[in-house]
């Protein structure tokens, strides 16, 4: 069994289209489904889904970029510390074009700051082990997906006794944005796509509250192209049955209570904390902080750097965007004023931004 | 230039290179004539046509599984003339020496080099070699230029793609870049993909016998990958070309590399490859006639020109939904997400 | 943040596992999954396992795509 391949038949891709198309015959008006997961942004962009789905059907994309929502002083910060003497910064890939008040990695690197992409946060460990009289900085961006393997690198390298590895963290928890969502009169969600592999850690259940309060159906849906279809398929009976429940469609990999083992990782080494998404405020409780008791690997508390103080480019729209309120082509700088060569924001450069998607997929 | 220092991406062959390329380059340097925009120039010489290419070779690291620096910098070159129809015939070398690089690996890249000239069968006639100190080259950096010949009086070139044409390709992508990028360290990650330089004039000759006329652009799909390489015509030639991502020839190993660094295969280097635009009605023959040939084997027909905008690529996915496909702005980076 | 891709396990060392997909080898941290064994299909982000694959509900969810096919749903 390869548990990618089987998931892509397009044969069984036409019989899902087909019982969408079923499932929403004589519906009066639009259903609007949001996923809110950036994998899903760049999986559901990269299959072409929006062009075999019936009109009654359409997808937005909310905040499920962490890079997005992650404010610009954050950039900011990690630009002044790869400008810190003596410092390597470790990242993935994903942050490395991000622009920050007057800078980014990327430019920073093309002067001469030691900014290297890694795979794994356990890779950036290693950076620190080889690299003894350097401090090395692993920039902690991410859901619940990443931030389990950021607790678990900070574990190893106190298992190592490693003192120059850091983690400037700015971790970000779901389903809080959802609900802040929900809660916007200007928004219509009739249903969410639920994040795959976030929700392989937090479990399936977190969503209850949203689909028993809320009102607001919820499918668990993983990101293959029959995954995503029959997401689609699920969200669409119940909302045009009027059923608000929480469903698994990825039930090979998520289950109701999720990865407990990673969820007390996450708990050991980061505690809740207020935080603020990019376009949508300060969510309280929705962010995570280096505990007390792991301050030693705490970039923040450890390497004091003077920040520059934070400037959001005139007229970016990404805070509307990644709010699921304003499509990209809705954006007046959208691929005039705001390119992947010359991004504005950061849903633009991001690598799973919605803009991105659009720019690089949008036909 | 929306940058005031250089950066990698303008290295990459994306949208960067060809800004830096169009804006800067080109303007200040071209005083021949309009810029082709081909992988070598054509230019008549005392009655004939010449084809005349130049391109450095900066790969890291030097060796990697399939190859080395040494055979890419000949096979780059003797693809670039061949894509223009012309048969390769001299090559030189130019060398520049990081102070330290051991005497041993110079050996085997120039052992390298000389067993890809005589399997392309072209003379390397004259060279140069620089020493630079340590730091100032990563280990070495090499310079090709060729001059080729043409046998022929057909005229190919990236915008003689016409709406109806079919585009063939001789072979899995991605090869060439996933090999250098597993081999580079701090990704740790281990397969046995390898590199698949190799010289494409032997089979651009064969298609060229067969097709003839038929066969109205030749190019090969190196930095950015065949997606950028089609875009490139399909701006150049200024029609729509459709891709069938079914009918795209990809190794497990390299699409299993890319899924876990994020990668799409579409946009990874290759330097054995060739994208071949020929008209409709002789696609079979050309097909058979590049599968015959050691090079052409895995040969496959994976898209046409078809009839809408001008300059755009779309791609029918695996379940048979429709994307565009755009030029990366600079480096495809490995991602998580 | 979630890309993670199905990898069978070949070898465990304590708590490394050496995972593998299409031929395409690496390692993998176990820290945060129990119970992992050789042969297993375990999901890989970031360098960790973040869960295993239950192939038992794998199965479930393609007997469902096969009864749609064999409905012959879906024109042609």
């Amino acid at each position: 069994m390869n548990f990618s391949r089987e998931f892509r038949d397009p044969r069984v891709a036409r019989c899902l289209l087909a019982e969408i198309r079923q499932a929403v015959d004589g519906q009066t008006g639009v259903l609007t489904f949001m996923e809110v997961c950036g994998t899903h942004t760049m999986a559901i962009s990269q299959q072409g889904i929006r062009s075999l789905l019936p009109p009654a059907i359409r997808l937005i994309s909310g905040p499920g970029c962490p890079v997005c929502v992650t404010p610009v002083d954050y950039v900011d910060h990690a630009i002044a510390l790869a400008r810190r003497p003596g410092t390597i910064i470790a990242t993935f890939g994903d942050m490395v074009r991000v622009p920050g008040s007057s800078s980014s990695l990327l430019r920073e690197k093309a002067q001469g700051a030691d900014v290297r992409i890694v795979y794994s946060p356990l890779d950036a460990v290693a950076l620190a082990r080889r690299n003894p009289e350097r401090a090395v900085v692993f920039l902690g961006v991410g859901f619940e997906t990443t931030a389990p393997t950021v607790a678990g690198s900070i574990l190893q390298a106190q298992k190592q006794g490693i003192s120059n590895y850091f983690v400037l963290a700015a971790h970000k928890t779901m389903p809080a944005p959802m609900a802040a969502l929900s809660a916007d009169p200007e928004l219509q969600v009739d249903g969410y796509l639920c994040p795959a592999h976030v929700s392989a850690i937090i479990g399936a259940a977190a969503y209850q509250p949203l689909a028993r309060e809320g009102g607001v159906p919820c499918v668990v849906t993983g990101f293959e192209p029959l995954d995503i279809l029959q997401g689609v398929l699920l969200l669409a009976r119940q909302a045009t049955a009027g059923v608000a429940k929480v469903e698994i469609q990825y039930s090979r990999v998520v289950k109701p209570d999720g990865n407990r083992k990673a969820q007390q990782l996450l708990a050991e080494v980061f505690a809740p904390a207020d935080a603020h998404w990019r376009g949508i405020g300060v969510i309280p409780g929705s962010g995570l902080e280096i505990r007390s008791a792991y301050a030693p690997f705490d970039a923040a508390r450890q390497l004091p750097v003077a920040v520059e103080a934070p400037r959001e480019a005139a007229g970016c729209l990404c805070g509307e965007i990644l709010k699921g309120k304003v499509t990209p082509h809705q954006c007046p700088l959208f691929r005039t004023g705001c390119t992947p060569e010359n991004p504005v924001g950061a849903c633009m450069v991001s690598s799973e931004g919605t803009c991105a998607a659009e720019y690089k997929y949008g036909i | 230039m929306t940058s005031d220092i250089i950066l990698l991406g303008h290295g990459s062959g994306g949208t960067l290179s060809h800004q830096l390329l169009d804006e800067l380059i080109v303007p200040l340097l071209s005083g021949y004539g309009p810029h082709q925009q081909n992988d070598a120039a054509v230019v008549p010489f005392a009655g004939q046509r010449l084809a005349f290419t130049t391109d450095s070779y900066v790969v890291d690291p030097i060796f990697f599984p399939g190859g080395n620096i040494g055979d890419l910098a000949i096979n780059g070159t003797v693809n670039d003339l061949a894509m223009s129809g012309a048969r390769p015939v001299v090559i030189s070398v130019g060398l520049i020496l990081e102070e330290g690089l051991p005497v041993e690996d110079l050996r085997r890249i120039l052992i390298a080099m000389r067993q890809a000239a005589d399997a392309a069968a072209v003379a390397i006639v004259t060279g140069d070699t620089k020493v630079v100190p340590r730091g100032k080259a990563d280990r070495v950096f090499i310079n090709t230029s060729g001059i080729g010949v043409f046998d022929h009086e057909l005229d190919i070139r990236g915008s003689g793609a016409r709406p109806g044409d079919v585009i063939l390709l001789n072979g899995p992508i991605g090869d060439h870049g996933m090999a250098v990028l597993v081999a580079r360290e701090g990704l740790a990650i281990e397969s046995d993909i390898r590199s698949d330089s190799a010289p494409l004039n032997g089979l651009v000759a064969e298609l060229l016998r067969v097709g003839g006329a038929a066969v109205h652009a030749l190019r090969d799909p190196t930095r950015g990958g065949v997606a950028t390489t089609l875009k490139e015509l399909a701006n150049q030639s200024q029609v729509e070309i459709t891709l069938d991502e079914t009918a795209l020839p990809v190794r497990p190993a390299v699409s299993g590399a890319c899924a876990i660094l994020g990668l799409d295969p579409l946009f990874v280097a290759n330097e054995g490859k060739l994208l071949a635009v020929v008209a409709a009605e002789a696609a079979e023959r050309v097909l058979a006639a590049m599968r015959e040939h050691p090079a052409g084997v895995e040969g496959a027909i994976i898209g046409e020109v078809t009839g809408g905008a001008a300059g755009k690529v779309l791609l029918k996915t695996a379940i048979g939904g429709r994307r565009a496909i755009e030029m990366l702005a600079g480096e495809q980076l490995p991602r998580i997400c | 943040m979630c890309l993670g891709v199905p990898m069978q396990v070949k070898s465990i060392d304590g708590e490394v596992a050496v995972c593998e997909i299409d031929g395409v080898r690496r390692e993998a941290s176990l820290m945060m999954v129990d119970g992992v064994r050789v042969g297993d299909f375990i999901l890989i982000h970031a360098g960790f396992a973040i869960e295993r694959l239950d192939a038992e509900d794998a199965q479930a969810t393609l007997l469902i795509f096969r009864e749609m096919l064999d409905r012959g749903l879906g024109p042609e």
